[in-house]
């Protein structure tokens, strides 16, 4: 399947499930810092990787898929829960990613400089994560 | 207080951004990719660095490794969960929740205690 660039769902978005993303973003990030504070890095860390707004954008792709079918007249609840579970399996794969992005980042941050670990760690979960997207394709 | 709020908008602008370019993306598989966007990660190490050190920032990614390998439990038994039983996305992920909590939680007191 080839990979495209659909800017519909620009359109169909309103900006509640912006917001609403932005809302936990923000609230995570706040408080993997404030957790960091209390209990220390190692319990603060694992938020890192917390599923903050995944929920938010599963219910989002469920809710749209849904409404494209049902503006051709039909049933679409089946369509949005398989393009939801669709979502959660890519962000299966991009979590492998995830894994390498944090390993980088754990091994080179002390002694390198830290924008461009930052940048590079960002760049090999991108990369490895569409690497395991089209492995997985092919199997 | 002014450091959280400065959080709270780095945390909301870098996790709206991923979220977007996954939003543009098809098919939804792909797009899903962007679900395990490091956007909090990015964030909030960024600003750990500035604050506490990179030394602490490392080892805030090394236990962000637990953290990844708990999300794809997550998002793997969200996926087949909806995909055989077809229950609803809001469902499905916050009930899955607990999941990463006791992995992250497990793989944690298993590894770095």
């Amino acid at each position: 399947m080839q990979i495209k660039v659909d800017a519909s769902s620009f359109s169909q978005a309103r900006w509640q499930d912006y917001a609403i993303r932005f809302l936990f973003g923000g609230l995570i990030t706040a408080i993997a810092g404030l957790i960091a504070k209390q209990f220390g890095p190692v319990i603060g860390g694992l938020f890192l990787a917390f599923p903050a707004i995944f929920p938010a954008s599963a219910t989002l792709v469920e809710k749209h898929e849904r409404h494209k079918k049902e503006k051709v007249r039909l049933r679409g609840d089946i369509r949005g829960k398989q393009a939801a579970s669709a979502d959660a399996a890519g962000a299966s794969i991009g979590s492998i990613g995830m894994l390498a992005f944090a390993v980088l980042v754990w091994k080179l941050l002390p002694n390198h400089k830290s924008w461009v670990i930052l940048v590079v760690a960002t760049l090999v979960w991108f990369l490895l994560s569409i690497l395991s997207w089209k492995l997985r394709k092919l199997v | 207080m002014t450091q959280i709020l400065i959080r709270f908008l780095v945390g909301g602008a870098v996790v709206s951004v991923f979220a977007v370019i996954g939003d543009l993306l098809k098919p939804k598989s792909f797009a899903g990719l962007f679900g395990a966007a490091p956007s909090v990660a990015l964030a909030t190490l960024g600003l750990t660095i500035v604050a506490e050190g990179r030394s602490y920032a490392s080892i805030e990614a090394r236990s962000m490794i637990a953290g990844s390998v708990a999300f794809f439990a997550y998002a793997s038994v969200v996926s087949l969960v909806m995909m055989r039983y077809k229950t609803q996305a809001l469902l499905s992920t916050i009930c899955a929740i607990p999941l990463w909590l006791g992995i992250a939680f497990g793989l944690c007191h298993l590894w770095f205690k």
